[in-house]
């Protein structure tokens, strides 16, 4: 090893510093200069966001650390996606946490060592680094779940853990399973010498395999976390696990199965089409009867992770560049979503309930603007970027003829339009009810929510480039 | 001129940005704009007509910019016969929906003229586009201002009304597209003239159309999916009833004329009974079903889903009469009196939603009950509502004529029952017509507040005069509407009776 070859792992190493450094300054820095931490962590994403681009490039894919990690130009731009997406979400967080009396240092260490997890789930290589970055994601996020002291919120972390270590423990059998009949750790060896025909225990590793991916992305019916914890966990960290970790989690699933299990593709590509036929119908048909908006959120995601188990099912690199195309435009409207929500909240008002948003049109026009683009969005409704979102997907499912999946997905988003209507009709059909707080979000915070909107807008509007971006990425 | 269809569709879309800008405070100059605006858009239509080449069946004025490499998608407009006076219609509606709007609107106006400027935009944009992912994008993207003006200015059950439009259409929607993904993974393209060429099997063929049907039936609306159309007229405001009658309505007919028709022309030619037999439910059943409404709004809705229905009838009687005479020009006349029909209708019941505004206006009811009488109070606006009803009857002279005649000649030469079925609306139609214009217009005055009427202000009459001219020009002489739709019609029916097996 030389130490030409550390360039590749600059993000983590940056990030794992900031990590300390952190750490070590919010402990001096005491009470009063609270809020040095935020913006050191602000400043911390930026110099590791700089510094990856300086040296973390890498155009060829290369295998570094025996065989454990590998860097190549999908992980280098998820890394920079993650460090947009965890800035911006921490952005939006502040007035919350403070308003709420959770601005505490941890929060954001637990935030930078969830997104170390991420980075190092990115570019794993082998089923140990896998794992490794699955649990530091995990942990640092079921921590962040229970940092409000309030009941739902402990009661939220504990489900959130104890289905977690199920999951975990799946994968792991999974994975002691693949590693007992293939002799190897390392995700290009599993691929090379996985040749049909499968022994049993080969598919039976697989199972739990994709049983722990399904958990992990939330696909029905293992997401009976993902609603709870959303609903549960304070707001801001609803709106961290709802974006960069699924970065992390497509990741997961394109390395673990789509790379190291390719060889069994016919085989768990029809586990997940059933998966994704059920998260889709489940997902859009529960949340429509959702009262709190979080809770109705959550069930929105597991419709979406529906599409994205479905350019999986697909199984060609066509499939995975719509899946990941669909992660990302899902994670840049979920960002505004969840945004919207911490921003029209206030001191002792969560705005997480369906009724706190009548009217909302009347007490602030821009954010009602902009949660009126986010739910269009997540309804697939051009000019706005879910729509090619969608149409990436199905295509890929034509081309793979998939009829049926065509006809499902398409007529449960159908569905699912309804109930982002309906959150339109509160906000700009009805009277406000009395007495709200009004917002009270600082003027920065807003203009990063409506450059948020923008950028729904004008990638819908010249979807082109991320188009071709997310194919490069993956062939 | 280079780029004109461009900057019909993007004027009034950058109008309508800029009058939100200016607000509901400075909602003056915002109207002023929103005027300008449309007027603009009317005024450069004007070359677009006159100097469009009547001789040819071939896309002119076109515009082609990369869009989408990834999906050889273009920013690709061009108009034919077809698609010129449905742009016009577009053009020209949108002004006296602006002016009716006036000094009726007061909640959050700036974005009341926003929301039709930009559909005016997104509308001529669905006409103008020949890629077919741009006109879907159009085509859905003119939801969500529509959706807007029924929710927010709507009546007591507007939120009923527009999301059962909404999800209605969505619905539709969302299998044509499923249908133009397939075509263009087999084909590669998806430029219209591509996907019109695309050789497609029987079974291919007929998926498509039905697929294709089922957004274009919910928007025209046909029988039996029509019935978010009455709910949404009725709570629409006037300006959001006369778009949609006038327009939207347009979409699916020209749906029908640019895609079903070419791209699956032999599923067509199967399913065509299909077709014929829902356009004649929709002909005399929702005849039967106007006539029994207590709602000016509603019954004028219902009218317009009677009159969609030669639009049907019109498109796909073709297949029959070709199979019935071996005659190429009888099938022709079916597809003229198609377009006509649909420009007629576009005029005639924007009018007569505008008619029905004025007294809403005045009055705030809706219900034929609380009328009658109102000629003697407003005499001028009393002959605007007898002209149009008239033409609604299809009376000869009026434009309403023109279409209804052409569709029943050449239905009666696929077959005499149809034309029997389809004339029955002359009888059907000047009775729920005509009992409207008796019970609301004729008669002594019905109440006190029929008594207090004011006649129609300098802004109404132009509108309704302007409508009027235009009704009564098509009616008598449609021989210019008729010589620019010519070879796109003749184009359109070779391409509709050619196979592609």
């Amino acid at each position: 090893m030389n130490w030409s070859s550390l360039a590749a792992a600059v993000p983590e190493i940056c990030l794992a510093a900031a990590i300390c450094v952190i750490l070590l300054v919010d402990v001096f820095a005491g009470e009063r200069r609270r809020g040095l931490t935020p913006t050191l962590t602000l400043l911390a994403l930026a110099v590791g966001a700089g510094l990856t681009v300086q040296y973390g490039h890498v155009t060829q894919r290369t295998v570094l650390f025996e065989g454990m990690y590998v860097a190549d130009e999908l992980g280098f731009a998820l890394k920079l996606a993650a460090f947009l997406f965890v800035a911006v979400a921490l952005l939006y967080s502040r007035t919350y946490l403070e308003n709420r009396s959770i601005l505490r240092g941890e929060y954001y260490v637990l935030a930078l060592t969830a997104l170390l997890g991420i980075f190092v789930l990115v570019s794993a290589n082998s089923l140990l680094t896998v794992y490794l970055g699955v649990e530091l994601l995990a942990l640092s996020v079921y921590a962040m779940v229970a940092f409000d002291d309030s009941g739902i919120s402990a009661e939220a972390a504990m489900k959130y853990f104890v289905l977690g270590a199920i999951a975990s423990g799946a994968l792991l059998y999974g994975m002691s399973l693949i590693y007992g009949l293939t002799g190897t750790l390392d995700l290009g060896e599993i691929a090379a010498r996985l040749h049909a025909p499968f022994s049993p225990g080969v598919i039976l590793g697989l199972v739990f395999i994709v049983v722990a991916v399904a958990f992990k992305l939330g696909a029905v019916p293992f997401h009976m976390w993902l609603p709870d914890v959303y609903e549960g966990a304070p707001t801001s960290v609803t709106l961290f696990i709802g974006t960069a970790p699924k970065i992390a989690y497509f990741a997961l699933t394109l390395r673990l199965l789509a790379q190291g299990l390719a060889g069994t593709e016919s085989e768990w590509s029809q586990m997940l089409a059933a998966l994704a036929v059920m998260t889709l119908v489940v997902g859009n048909v529960v949340a429509i009867v959702q009262t709190n908006l979080k809770r109705m959120l959550a069930y929105s995601t597991i419709a979406n992770v529906g599409f994205i188990v479905l350019g999986f099912v697909a199984g060609t690199p066509d499939g995975y560049a719509a899946a990941l195309y669909y992660t990302l435009v899902y994670v840049l409207v979920a960002l505004g979503s969840f945004g919207v929500i911490l921003l029209a909240s206030a001191k002792g008002f969560e705005a997480d309930q369906l009724e706190d948003y009548k009217g909302l049109y009347q007490r602030d026009p821009p954010l009602a603007l902009a949660m009126m683009v986010m739910m269009f969005s997540t309804a697939g409704v051009p000019p706005l970027v879910g729509f090619w979102a969608k149409l990436r997907i199905f295509q890929a499912l034509w081309e793979t003829h998939h009829l049926w999946l065509v006809v499902i997905a398409a007529a449960t988003s159908v569905v699912g339009a309804y109930y982002y209507l309906r959150v339109i009709k509160l906000m700009y059909f009805d009277e406000p009810a009395p007495h709200l707080p009004p917002a009270q979000a600082a003027a920065g915070v807003r203009l990063a929510l409506g450059l948020n909107a923008a950028a729904v807008l004008l990638l819908g509007l010249l979807p082109g480039p991320l188009l071709d971006l997310c194919a490069r990425l993956i062939h | 001129m280079h780029g004109l269809l461009s900057i019909l569709i993007w004027l009034p879309i950058a109008a309508g940005l800029a009058v939100v800008l200016l607000g509901d405070r400075n909602i003056v100059a915002g109207r002023w704009l929103a005027l300008l605006a449309s007027l603009a858009t009317l005024a450069l239509s004007v070359p677009l007509w006159s100097s469009f080449d009547t001789s040819t069946a071939a896309l002119q004025f076109p515009e082609k910019l990369p869009w989408i490499p990834r999906f050889d998608a273009w920013y690709a407009l061009g108009v034919d016969g077809i698609s010129l006076p449905l742009i016009v219609l577009t053009a020209f509606m949108t002004v006296p929906v602006v002016i009716a709007g006036w000094r009726v609107i007061d909640t959050r106006p700036a974005q009341y003229y926003a929301a039709f400027l930009i559909m005016e935009g997104l509308m001529i944009g669905v006409f103008s586009a020949t890629d077919a992912l741009l006109f879907y994008f159009f085509w859905e993207a003119m939801l969500i201002p529509m959706f807007l003006i029924i929710g927010i200015w709507g009546g007591p059950r507007r939120v009923y009304a527009t999301i059962k439009f909404f999800l209605y259409t969505f619905l539709g929607s969302v299998f044509m597209l499923t249908a133009l993904i397939y075509m263009y993974v087999k084909g590669g393209s998806y430029s219209i003239a591509s996907l019109q060429a695309l050789p497609l099997t029987l079974v291919e063929q007929r998926w498509i159309f039905l697929a294709l049907l089922l957004a274009f039936a919910v928007k025209v609306p046909m029988f039996p999916v029509h019935t978010w159309l009455p709910d949404a007229h009725v709570e629409a405001p006037t300006g959001g009833s006369v778009i949609l009658a006038a327009i939207m309505l347009k979409m699916g007919g020209y749906g029908f004329l640019r895609f079903s028709l070419p791209v699956a022309p032999d599923a067509s030619r199967e399913l065509d009974l299909l077709v014929i037999a829902l356009s004649l439910i929709a002909v005399i059943y929702i005849g039967f079903v106007a006539l029994v409404q207590q709602d000016m709004k509603k019954l004028i809705a219902y009218s317009s889903i009677a009159h969609m229905g030669f639009v049907t009838l019109g498109a796909f009687v073709i297949y029959e009469i070709v199979r019935n005479t071996g005659s190429v020009q009888g099938a022709g006349m079916g597809l003229d009196g198609a377009m006509v029909q649909m420009v007629s209708h576009g005029l005639i019941s924007g009018a007569l939603f505008l008619c029905v505004g004025v007294l809403y206006d005045r009055v705030h009811s809706r219900q034929i009950a609380d009328y009658g009488g109102v000629v003697n109070t407003m005499p001028v606006f009393a002959a605007f509502m007898v002209l149009f009803a008239l033409a609604n009857t299809g009376l000869p002279g009026t434009s309403g004529f023109v279409g209804e005649f052409l569709v029943i000649i050449a239905s009666f030469r696929a077959s005499f029952w149809y034309s029997l079925l389809a004339a029955v609306t002359l009888v059907l139609g000047a009775a729920y017509t005509l009992w409207l214009v008796k019970r609301v217009i004729f008669g002594p005055v019905a109440s006190p507040r029929v008594a207090a009427l004011q006649d129609l202000n300098g802004r109404e009459c132009i509108v309704l005069a302007a409508l009027a001219l235009a009704v009564l020009v098509v009616g008598v002489w449609p021989a210019p509407l008729l010589k620019v739709m010519q070879p796109s019609i003749q184009h359109l029916v070779s391409q509709a009776i050619a196979t592609k097996l």
